[in-house]
């Protein structure tokens, strides 16, 4: 069962708070402080680019972020409600070295953001998994915990 | 906390700078008002500058794509674009996405209006 459930409507603005709370709980988890910038920066990645999905797709549902503590680990699902938007992702995440044999100028403000979130979340969580569905997407990351941490 | 910018021009011994001040976090919702103010330098035709990066708190890829934008629109002008950083963990971002290759990071405003090609 997920510890904490967070669903907001697809609004930049909303980000931010979804930063915040992944951050709270990630550290209530034993996530280790170190971490927890990336932690931050990796579910505003998967946040916005749920966003930018639901949006460019006219997607009215919200963004829902399920945020687990487990016995050794802490993670965070990001989904998205847009069918077969996780197919790319999964290819662009499944192919090392892609990002690095496209040319960074390439990205422009609009143009190429996804698969530079995509690589952001990639660069720093070693445990991520991007999947598609006929209902949406989901992209999982996990963190190890360190429950010793809690009491320190 | 929301995105605070400010900007000044700086003499440096290439010429003027430009030096865009930016503190608080560049995201997803606030990333646009930074594009907006290097869309409008250039279109004023300030076309050398200096993005100041020590204040800000936290960027993701949409702000790097606002950067990437702004250097693509100085470049067009044989303008420049460079960027002042010594945070670890903005610079980490950087990394991740090979852009340390793209912009010269300087380690302080001075260093940076200084700079040439």
């Amino acid at each position: 069962m997920a510890t904490v459930e967070l669903r907001f409507s697809a609004q930049p603005e909303h980000v931010r708070t979804a930063r915040l709370v992944a951050a709270a709980v990630a550290r209530r988890a034993g996530v280790n402080e170190a971490v927890l910038d990336e932690v931050r920066l990796a579910v505003g990645e998967a946040c916005s680019r749920a966003v930018g999905l639901h949006r460019s797709n006219g997607v009215t549902t919200p963004i829902r972020v399920v945020l687990t503590e487990e016995e050794k680990a802490f993670s965070i699902e990001v989904g998205d409600e847009v069918p077969g938007a996780g197919v790319a992702a999964a290819d662009a995440v499944g192919v090392p070295g892609a990002r690095s044999a496209a040319p960074a100028e390439d990205f422009d403000d609009a143009d190429g953001e996804d698969e530079m979130g995509l690589a952001v979340i990639r660069g720093l969580v070693d445990d991520v998994e991007v999947s598609a569905g006929a209902d949406g997407g989901t992209i999982r990351m996990s963190w190890p915990t360190s429950p010793a941490d809690i009491l320190s | 906390m929301d995105l605070s910018l400010s900007t000044r021009t700086v003499t440096g011994v290439g010429g003027d700078r430009t030096v865009v001040e930016v503190g608080g976090e560049i995201d997803v919702y606030t990333a646009p008002k930074l594009r907006e103010q290097l869309v409008e330098l250039v279109n004023d035709g300030s076309y050398h500058l200096v993005v100041d990066m020590e204040g800000v708190d936290f960027l993701d890829s949409t702000g790097l794509g606002v950067l990437v934008g702004g250097l693509k629109r100085v470049r067009a002008h044989e303008g420049s674009l460079r960027l002042v950083c010594n945070q670890e963990r903005i610079l980490k971002i950087f990394r991740i996405t090979g852009l340390t290759k793209v912009f010269p990071i300087h380690t302080s405003v001075d260093e940076a209006v200084n700079a040439v090609d």
